[in-house]
């Protein structure tokens, strides 16, 4: 394995230029999705209708503008937001723990098996709380086996977990192929099959708080674990020389990884991609400590989907699935971050 | 067991069906220095990883009184950190589960660092290092987790000359500065003469010898060691004798 990452640590002012400048893209990126859509909303309506609700402001806006903006627009800004800082400090966070920039929450097999955990609890039930659990314990469950399998020796070098990933992924999408043989087809199939496709065209603020809170807690553990994140990227052998008991501290990640990578697909199905490609380019900003890192790709992350979800839903008639549309951005850049790095020889590790 | 004691007692090690060193027994006082010799695939860095607790013995003892710092002969990495940010992550023995490093850590890695001559290399990155900078990095991450004993796999291979002679003396200059108990291998006898107060020789799984530099340094004991005759030289320098080591390649 090489040295990557050339850029220059930035001083502590470029810092506070660097998030100064992430907090108001992404300020302005909800101020202008809001009015976004089929139904389009002036600017200076969706400012109006956001500050009315802390400031007395006199409606220059039609009833009908508020209730977009406020009921349908807002939560789904949101749910889009969350998942994109969620998938991108899951990235961000395994990225670091199995010291390597290619790896994200699809690659390591956590989306496939939860994708199987959220379709087995729509066959088997109606409730939200048992599609998150679902998809979180499958999603383990998943990234467990493709750790296992991809370990030698202590080590799980690239082309072992990519390899891993593709057994696991394939397995787990088997059992999903099964889930919808067998579920009715005028009901729950059409159920599994529009969850799967990964959209966020059902969003509710009960929804928002769904996802919220346990993208929120696995990603405070992850932020929290920053420090030691840094030390395991070292490499087991040196951090456990170095007085960190890997094994333990891997652990507590990996879990918080599947926590918020479960959420997210609980919420809106399976959106590939942003966890691999989000964090790369935050690590260009930040260089690799993780203390900057995970922060910046939780911003990166959110701007990204808010974006690419107003594709999804306004460029054309119909709704895009969201995770078509990831998938057809990253996995090009993936295959382009995979070329480069095959000449600095991560791939001969 | 006492700080600073490093002690193997008929240790053992099996790679599959195959020896890789059998009933290897040596002792370093506190303070001591101590090197391992031996050629390639003997065991020298598997010695040195169960020394460290990295590697289960398959029998016997390989016990240390202290905490240890532990410098890899591989020292790459997947991402490039800062300086800084690399020898601070030497304090992760004192720094618990869900916490960060405090100011206390960072004044002992900053201090860390102005003792090996690094002081002003606290925002450079580690790709922009060179292969001795890297060498005295890793060195000051290791003693910022404050060690007794310091642990180094190689630490001048790699390396030119000027290099090794900086690495050799800054192992020799915080030795005797913070007392420590210094034990590395190295293929080079001379590195053993200039540091060492202990040698242990790992001829092959059956067979090793250990004692004083002095005794163990000679031009029979090398030559059975390599199969290179190697010859003791006294060398006229700066009006000093010297002593070298030198291998024939005939």
């Amino acid at each position: 394995m090489s040295v990557a990452d050339q850029t220059a640590a930035p001083s502590a002012v470029k810092r506070l230029g660097l998030w100064g400048v992430l907090l108001i893209l992404l300020g302005l990126t909800v101020l202008v999705s809001l009015g976004i859509g089929r139904f389009g909303v002036p600017i200076d309506h969706v400012a109006g209708i956001l500050l009315a609700n802390v400031l007395p402001i006199e409606p220059t806006w039609r009833p009908v503008e508020e209730r977009v903006v406020e009921l349908i627009r807002m939560p789904r800004i949101l749910i889009a937001g969350l998942a994109g800082a969620g998938l991108a400090v899951a990235g961000a966070a395994l990225q670091g723990v199995f010291r390597n920039p290619l790896v994200g929450p699809q690659i390591i097999g956590v989306s496939s098996g939860a994708a199987f955990g959220g379709a087995l609890a729509i066959l088997l039930s109606e409730s939200q709380v048992l599609l998150i659990g679902g998809a979180f314990g499958f999603g383990l469950l998943a990234m467990v086996v493709v750790y296992t399998i991809s370990r030698q020796q202590g080590r799980a070098s690239i082309l072992m977990l990519v390899l891993s990933g593709i057994v696991t992924s394939a397995f787990f999408s088997a059992l999903v192929s099964v889930t919808k043989f067998v579920a009715d087809p005028d009901d729950k199939l059409p159920a599994i099959v529009f969850w799967l496709m990964g959209s966020f065209a059902s969003a509710s603020y009960d929804k928002v708080v769904l996802i919220a809170v346990p993208v929120a807690a696995g990603a405070l553990v992850i932020y929290l674990m920053r420090f030691q994140i840094n030390v395991l990227s070292l490499g087991d052998e040196e951090a456990q020389s170095l007085g960190l008991r890997v094994e333990r501290t891997r652990w507590i990640v990996l879990v918080a990884v599947a926590l918020v990578s479960a959420a997210v697909v609980a919420a809106a199905g399976v959106v590939g991609w942003v966890g691999l490609v989000i964090p790369h380019f935050a690590r260009m900003l930040t260089g690799p400590d993780h203390k900057l890192l995970i922060p910046a790709s939780a911003l990166i992350g959110a701007i990204y989907l808010i974006h690419v979800d107003n594709v999804a839903r306004a460029s054309i008639a119909a709704e895009i699935p969201v995770g078509i549309i990831t998938a057809l951005l990253g996995a090009p850049v993936f295959a382009y971050l995979l070329r480069r790095a095959a000449n600095k020889g991560w791939s001969s590790e | 067991m006492v700080v600073g004691v490093i002690r193997v007692e008929q240790a053992e090690f099996r790679y599959g069906d195959a020896w890789v060193f059998r009933g290897v027994s040596f002792e370093l006082q506190r303070g001591q220095t101590g090197a391992i010799l031996g050629p390639n695939g003997r065991g020298k860095t598997t010695l040195l990883k169960a020394i460290t607790g990295l590697l289960k013995l398959t029998s016997g003892i390989a016990e240390t009184g202290g905490r240890i710092g532990y410098v890899a002969q591989r020292n790459d990495m997947a991402f490039s950190y800062k300086v800084l940010d690399i020898v601070v992550m030497g304090r992760a023995a004192h720094i618990g589960l869900f916490r960060t490093p405090g100011a206390e850590d960072y004044r002992i890695a900053r201090r860390t660092l102005e003792r090996l001559g690094l002081g002003s290399f606290t925002d450079r990155l580690y790709s922009q290092l060179s292969g001795g900078e890297r060498q005295l990095v890793m060195i000051a991450r290791a003693l910022a987790s404050e060690c007794e004993v310091l642990i180094l796999d190689e630490p001048t291979s790699a390396l030119d000359f000027s290099n090794q002679a900086l690495i050799l003396e800054t192992l020799r200059r915080i030795a005797r500065e913070d007392g420590l108990t210094v034990l590395m291998t190295t293929h080079v006898p001379q590195h053993a003469q200039r540091l060492a107060d202990i040698v242990l020789l790992m001829y092959g799984p059956d067979r090793q010898d250990w004692g004083t530099a002095a005794e163990m340094l000679t031009e029979d004991r090398l030559e059975a060691l390599y199969g290179v005759p190697v010859k003791a030289l006294e060398i006229q320098h700066d009006g000093r004798t010297a002593s070298a080591l030198v291998p024939l390649f005939l």
